[in-house]
């Protein structure tokens, strides 16, 4: 492949699962510096279990994971971040006890350089300064996702990962929530989003990957796909299809 | 007046005990350690103090500033050599390690100081007192005791609000697999914990050694009050822990101004009642 220099964040050959059960075969892909990838697939297709492998949440059984040319093989997850990477997991987990100020801060642990500061985040998402002092715990689901994606970005990452952002939220709170990625991006910062909502994914990213039972069913860019291929590579319908990237 | 006298001498005992409880509680509620070689910990910094009094020959108070010190880093050694292998894997397998720890304590307490009671002489001040009046007087000793468990839930509860630090240990708390994702190296949170912990103990061992006697197989039972006071005031809550330990105390003190048979029993009757009717204890938080 070439333009080694802009790859971010490189995957060959990934194999991963949990104990006997393997969630993810020989998975290829790549995520350019300063692009919006989208990962979409069904319930269970491995798209969170990749996403945990690039953060450092799950060891790989099998391929390399190289980010900024680097290979991450046993480095742990808090030193992913202060390389750049930050994982806003699935089902938020925010932390109860703090206050949301606090879970911002908490966010900044590690002290990385970059644009992102506690008056940036809240100046981006108003909605946080006005809950500043409530604790997390009292948040709604929406507001939850909100501080969820803040509390990331406290760190400053090069590259950020989003896993299913959109689950459990009314449409209109998606909406919102969606609202954030231009912001995002707009300070340079790479994006690899996992979603079910084909639409919200297809809406905001730059190039799109579809996991099929573990396994890439399909890539290209938003506007090359056709939506049958899409369904196809989703629900994996057609009985003649071939996985591969 | 005896009465208002046995209540009063019940607070005083609650604060040893609830500086007994603190570490019990912090590594609890940090990393959900039930670490049943607490008590143990305990005594042998009282041995240590015992051991530095004589040799250095100095007032045993003034050990604790090797003790304490000391104790912090054992608590950081032990968390990266014991504890870090089993926290978070199983819960049985932690407790099983830590009763392990337990034994191997006791025995080499026993090995180098017999089975002897012993206890620390602090010279004048393990008599003196306040007199407040005929029948009421509080022994300098209880009362800095009660007080250093005070300041040391303060200083803690500061330190868990205020500090960067602090607020990683509740994050850690929480969630520390979360935790983890924003950059918290969760090993040095635990063992920062473990080593607060261990100082927190020490200070009460030595404290008990210079209040009361003390032989190598004593942990385990005081061990008992600083888990019925971490019960009774609510897992995870530090202020809990001193209401704990203050109830306990004072359960305990009017049981023996009752009948002199009868403290530990009312104490433990209390402690069950708490649990019977309050689980969560008094100030405990609610698991999500």
């Amino acid at each position: 492949m070439s333009n080694q220099s802009e790859r971010l964040l490189d995957i060959d050959g990934l194999d991963a699962g949990y104990g006997d059960f393997q969630a993810l075969f020989g998975i290829e892909l790549h995520v350019d510096q300063a692009e919006t990838v989208s990962m979409i697939g069904a319930n269970g297709a491995g798209k969170s279990t990749l996403l945990k492998a690039i953060a450092g949440m799950l060891e790989p059984t099998a391929g390399e994971i190289r980010y900024a040319g680097e290979l991450l093989a046993g480095v742990p997850a808090n030193r992913r971040v202060a390389n750049g990477i930050s994982l806003v997991p699935e089902g938020r987990r925010i932390f109860p006890s703090l206050s949301v100020e606090e879970n911002l801060l908490v966010g900044a642990h590690i002290g990385r350089k970059g644009p992102w500061t506690k008056q940036r985040v809240m100046g981006a998402f108003p909605m946080l300064a006005n809950l500043a002092g409530r604790s997390a715990a009292r948040l709604s689901g929406g507001e939850q996702q909100t501080l969820a994606i803040g509390r990331a970005l406290m760190a400053n990452p090069q590259l950020l990962l989003l896993d299913e952002v959109s689950l459990g939220l009314a449409p209109v709170v998606v909406k919102q929530v969606y609202e954030a990625v231009p912001i995002i991006k707009g300070q340079g910062t790479t994006i690899l989003i996992v979603e079910q909502d084909v639409n919200q994914a297809l809406k905001v990213a730059d190039r799109v990957y579809c996991l099929l039972e573990g396994r890439i069913s399909l890539t290209g860019t938003p506007g090359s796909l056709a939506k049958e291929d899409v369904t196809e590579a989703y629900f994996g319908l057609a009985s003649t299809t071939e996985a591969g990237a | 007046m005896t009465w208002v006298n046995a209540i009063v001498q019940g607070i005083l005992l609650g604060g040893l005990y609830a500086l007994f409880a603190t570490g019990l509680s912090l590594g609890f509620g940090v990393m959900r350690l039930v670490n049943l070689a607490h008590g143990d910990l305990a005594i042998l910094a009282a041995f240590i103090a015992l051991s530095s009094a004589t040799t250095l020959d100095i007032n045993p108070l003034v050990t604790l500033a090797i003790v304490l010190p000391g104790a912090f880093v054992v608590g950081v050694v032990l968390q990266r050599l014991v504890f870090d292998r089993v926290v978070g894997v199983d819960p049985a397998f932690a407790i099983v390690a830590t009763f392990g720890l337990s034994i191997v304590i006791q025995n080499a307490l026993l090995e180098k100081y017999t089975a002897d009671t012993r206890g620390l002489y602090v010279g004048e001040l393990e008599t003196s007192s306040i007199r407040v009046n005929d029948q009421i007087s509080i022994g300098w000793l209880p009362l800095i005791t009660f007080l250093c468990g005070v300041g040391v839930l303060a200083a803690l509860a500061l330190f868990l609000k205020r500090t960067k630090l602090g607020r990683a240990f509740r994050a850690t708390s929480d969630d520390p697999e979360a935790a983890r994702l924003m950059g918290i190296d969760n090993r040095r949170v635990y063992g920062v914990a473990l080593g607060i912990a261990v100082a927190t103990v020490a200070l009460a061992g030595v404290l008990l050694g210079a209040q009361t006697s003390y032989d190598p197989f004593i942990g385990p039972s005081r061990l008992i009050y600083a888990f019925e006071a971490v019960i009774i005031g609510g897992l995870g809550s530090l202020w809990g822990t001193l209401a704990g330990g203050i109830t306990l105390g004072v359960a305990q003190a009017l049981g023996r101004e009752y009948n002199s048979q009868w403290g530990e029993l009312t104490g433990h009757a209390v402690f069950l009642a708490v649990l019977a009717t309050r689980p969560t204890g008094m100030f405990g938080k609610v698991q999500a």
